[in-house]
């Protein structure tokens, strides 16, 4: 696979290249980790990995890169599940992992000032003294960095109380293509001009490289409990949530897990789950004890109401964290039922979470592929679990071709193909068929004005009108085919 | 106004400006004409442009059409116990809800639950070369493509005649209390960040004629128990002091003068301006009337990380809202261009060149 030809040779790159020699990896051993990132079914040895340890270099590498048109992927931590950092064969592998310092927290005004490398649970282990911590909070959390989470706008388990992580954030410093160093937004709570920052949120690396973020740090809630309860159908769940919000009731988390997600998470971590239970559903409150006593009442009778075969509170602290890191470990947990497995991440109105599963499921069947599901229940965003074996001949293509189905699913049901994955290398082709032309050369536009040369993370997010017409999944937009000017393939 | 789908005229009236390179001054209730530059050009109506196309109460979204008045969207969500987060003004009751996320102009709830683009899922727009586009959804969760709704908030319509808004809404708080004590600003402006750092159910706080204002939202018991940690002050039940507040109708702001908006990072000291203040946003937004000139307050606003707009005045032709730094510029004429090619969307509304 290769988006262009070589532009120019890697020795004569180098040799104008003002970088000290540590922070250069050329040689094929020490390439081979950067192959891919979490999504680890795309590989590609990089061209060349850089490995800057200030902003200074970050710009120079950048303004040297536009100069000789060499394109460049930005790399946090790697633990991105969409192919967003995989890195190209004919440029530059830009690792921000040295960039790991906290560089202030501003007590005042709950904000900290970190390096795009620092990891996102290290921001709320820097803070718990003084009672504060940074929300969102992906599954990845201990392993993936700050600047990761921004470039994809990352979400976790708290989302619909506390938000995604465009509204956990105060300032960016981002360095452009042109290798001009730029500060979007402020300690305030909102600057002048259009609003770059959520712009920037969820932008792959397409628009500039962060080098800063400042993010919003909160009270730690002075009380949080958690409730189990077991459902005979992943339906019946699904109204339990329903019933739940329109009650007025907003959880700091509420997650559902069907019967192999369950099992899968009792045999890893012995979380005390009903295995018996067609799905399952966590729902977290806090807030002052005098709240959430007064919510944990009547969440449980709402619960028990809409159906819930049993409704267990946590006993004690212990057993609330056992009950989370059943679901925090689902992800390993399911990869050890098989060889491999395929993370979906659609989003959908909740309402229509029965009809969704059940289709999955019978797609499941006719795939020979089983399913695990996992949902962020209070905010729509599925994650099924295809389990697959690369080493069997096309099954990795069968999972694929299963997951694509499922993404348009979700868009046909009136969500979208990614919640907070992104669309990286693996949603690229489903992006023909959520956006009609026009709108995908609006983004083309955004895309211009920042990196005219198109030379940040080419071939990502964004697919291009040509790559849609070839893909054949086209959007069509009140009967009208969106691409009149191109050949039919 | 009864519910219609303008959106092909309005898509055939942007497009036709377009080609002859004729300005639009976009208008939907006209409540928030005062603020922003001036902009010459044709008037393009959205009100009839209007109607709620979906509202489920349980998933917690509503979508209505630009054109529909705030009221509207407002007393549908209060029969369902709902509200919308970012608590926007009314500054007339025709007030739209395109107007309202186009100037992205948040109430008191504000540092509380988030501004006009964090409650932002989707939006509908005409872009300037008058193409119909949706961008984002009626989801919590999508990063499918670059965030184009939440940057519509706040640009004022000038990347885009806004259609349709998905805007994610919140359950009200059961009860709702007032505390007031008697304070000065610069003691008013430590005890909102010593309390901001604690988990206390606030979700307003003001200062304003030596008093001190605190709104407490939740249930009737977590309520009482921060009464406790708040000092014991009396509480009392006054839903109309906020909505003044919002609305701009408190005494404060019944003055002919410059109004000043100072958005500033909340814990900043009072500061060295001398004038007539009302500090909102725990502190992050305050007003100001002085007879300063406006390059001293657009200076000590920007020496403490923050920004001033002249909020109101009748003379608004110069400057409305704070320079930007030459690079930051560059890159928003860019982006303008990149939805507006014309320049034919409220031209000037923000800035010169936007």
């Amino acid at each position: 696979m290769s988006d262009t030809d070589e532009i120019i040779d890697r020795t004569d790159f180098l040799a104008g290249l003002e970088l000290p020699a540590h922070c250069i990896l050329s040689k094929e051993a020490e390439l081979r980790p950067y192959e891919c990132d979490g999504l680890s079914a795309y590989r590609r040895l990089p061209w060349l990995v850089l490995m800057p340890e200030t902003v200074d270099q970050v710009q120079a590498i950048l303004a040297y890169c536009r100069r000789l048109q060499v394109p460049v992927v930005a790399r946090g931590a790697g633990t991105g599940l969409s192919g967003g950092a995989l890195p190209l064969d004919n440029g530059v592998l830009l690792s921000l992992a040295r960039f790991t310092e906290i560089l202030e927290i501003d007590t005042g005004n709950r904000l900290a000032r970190v390096q795009p490398g620092v990891r996102n649970l290290a921001i709320s282990e820097a803070v718990s003294s003084l009672g504060l911590y940074y929300a969102p909070d992906p599954s990845s959390q201990i392993a993936c960095s700050i600047g990761g989470n921004v470039a994809e706008n990352a979400g976790g388990v708290h989302c619909l109380k506390y938000g995604l992580t465009v509204h956990n954030i105060a300032a960016l410093k981002v360095v452009t293509m042109d290798g001009e160093l730029l500060t979007i937004g402020s300690h305030a709570l909102d600057n002048a001009g259009y609003d770059l920052l959520a712009l920037f949120t969820g932008s792959e690396g397409m628009l500039g490289v962060i080098v800063e973020v400042t993010v919003r740090l909160l009270p730690v809630p002075e009380y949080a409990q958690v409730l189990l309860a077991a459902f005979d159908s992943a339906e019946t769940a699904g109204n339990a949530v329903a019933t739940i919000i329109s009650a007025g009731i907003l959880p700091a988390g509420l997650e559902m897990m069907d019967t192999l997600a369950i099992r899968a998470a009792e045999d890893f971590v012995h979380a005390g789950y009903p295995t018996d239970a067609a799905a399952i559903l966590l729902c977290e409150l806090d807030g002052s004890h005098a709240e959430v006593n007064a919510q944990l009442d009547k969440a449980r009778t709402l619960l028990t109401d809409t159906g819930a075969s049993e409704v267990r509170m946590a006993r004690d602290e212990e057993e609330r964290r056992r009950f989370w890191a059943g679901r925090k470990a689902s992800f390993p947990a399911v990869g050890r039922l098989s060889p491999d497995y395929y993370c979906m991440d659609g989003t959908i109105p909740r309402k229509h979470l029965g009809k969704v599963l059940s289709t999955i499921s019978d797609w499941s069947a006719e795939y020979g592929l089983p399913v695990a599901n996992v949902f962020h229940a209070g905010d729509g965003n599925l994650h099924p679990l295809i389990l697959y074996d690369a080493n069997k001949a096309g099954e990795l293509e069968r999972t694929e071709a299963f997951g694509g189905r499922i993404l348009e699913l979700c868009i046909s049901a009136g969500g979208t193909i990614t919640g907070e994955h992104g669309v990286g290398m693996e949603k690229i082709d489903q992006m023909c068929a959520q956006f009609s032309a026009a709108e995908l050369r609006q983004f083309h536009a955004v895309k211009e004005a920042f990196d005219p040369d198109g030379l940040l993370n080419p071939g990502k997010a964004i697919p291009t009108l040509a790559r849609c017409a070839e893909f054949g999944h086209m959007h069509v937009h009140h009967g009208e085919l969106p691409f009149p000017e191109l050949e039919r393939f | 106004m009864p519910e219609q789908d303008l959106t092909e005229a309005l898509c055939e009236q942007v497009a036709a400006a377009a080609a002859a390179r004729m300005p639009l001054c976009i208008r939907g209730g006209n409540s928030k004409a005062f603020y922003g530059r001036p902009v010459k050009g044709e008037i393009l109506e959205t009100r009839g442009h209007c109607g709620v196309l979906e509202y489920e109460p349980s998933e917690l979204v509503i979508r209505a059409r630009a054109g529909t008045p705030l009221t509207e969207v407002e007393q549908l969500l209060d029969q369902q116990g709902q509200m919308l987060p970012f608590e926007p003004p009314h500054f007339s009751p025709h007030s739209t809800l395109g107007g309202a996320v186009a100037t992205g102009l948040s109430g008191p709830r504000r540092p509380f639950s988030g501004a006009v683009r964090d409650s932002v899922l989707g939006i509908g727009l005409v872009n300037g070369k008058g193409e119909s586009l949706n961008f984002g959804g009626q989801v919590m969760k999508n990063v499918a493509g670059y965030d184009l709704s939440r940057l519509m908030a706040g640009a004022s319509g000038t990347l885009g005649l806004l259609t349709n808004i998905s805007l994610k809404v919140l359950p009200k708080p059961e009860t709702q209390y007032t505390l007031k004590q008697v304070c000065t600003q610069q003691e008013a402006l430590l005890r909102f960040s010593d309390w901001m750092g604690k988990p206390l159910p606030l979700s307003a706080a003001c200062w304003y004629d030596d008093h001190l204002y605190l709104r407490l939202s939740g249930t009737e018991a977590g309520i009482r128990h921060a009464q406790h940690q708040l000092g014991d002050t009396m509480l009392e039940q006054e839903p109309s002091w906020w909505t003044k507040l919002r609305d701009h109708r408190l005494e404060f702001f019944q003055r002919d003068e410059p109004l000043w908006r100072l958005s500033v990072p909340p814990a900043t000291p009072p500061l060295a301006i001398e004038g007539d203040w009302l500090i909102d946003w725990a502190g992050g937004q305050r007003w100001l009337y002085s007879n300063e000139t406006a390059a001293t307050i657009r200076h000590i606003a920007g020496s403490v990380g923050g920004h001033a707009t002249l909020f109101r005045d009748t003379n608004r032709s110069g400057s409305v809202f704070q320079a930007l730094p030459a690079p930051l510029l560059k890159l928003q004429q860019r982006l303008k261009q990149a939805f507006d090619p014309a320049g034919i969307l409220n031209p000037g509304r923000l800035y010169q060149g936007l």
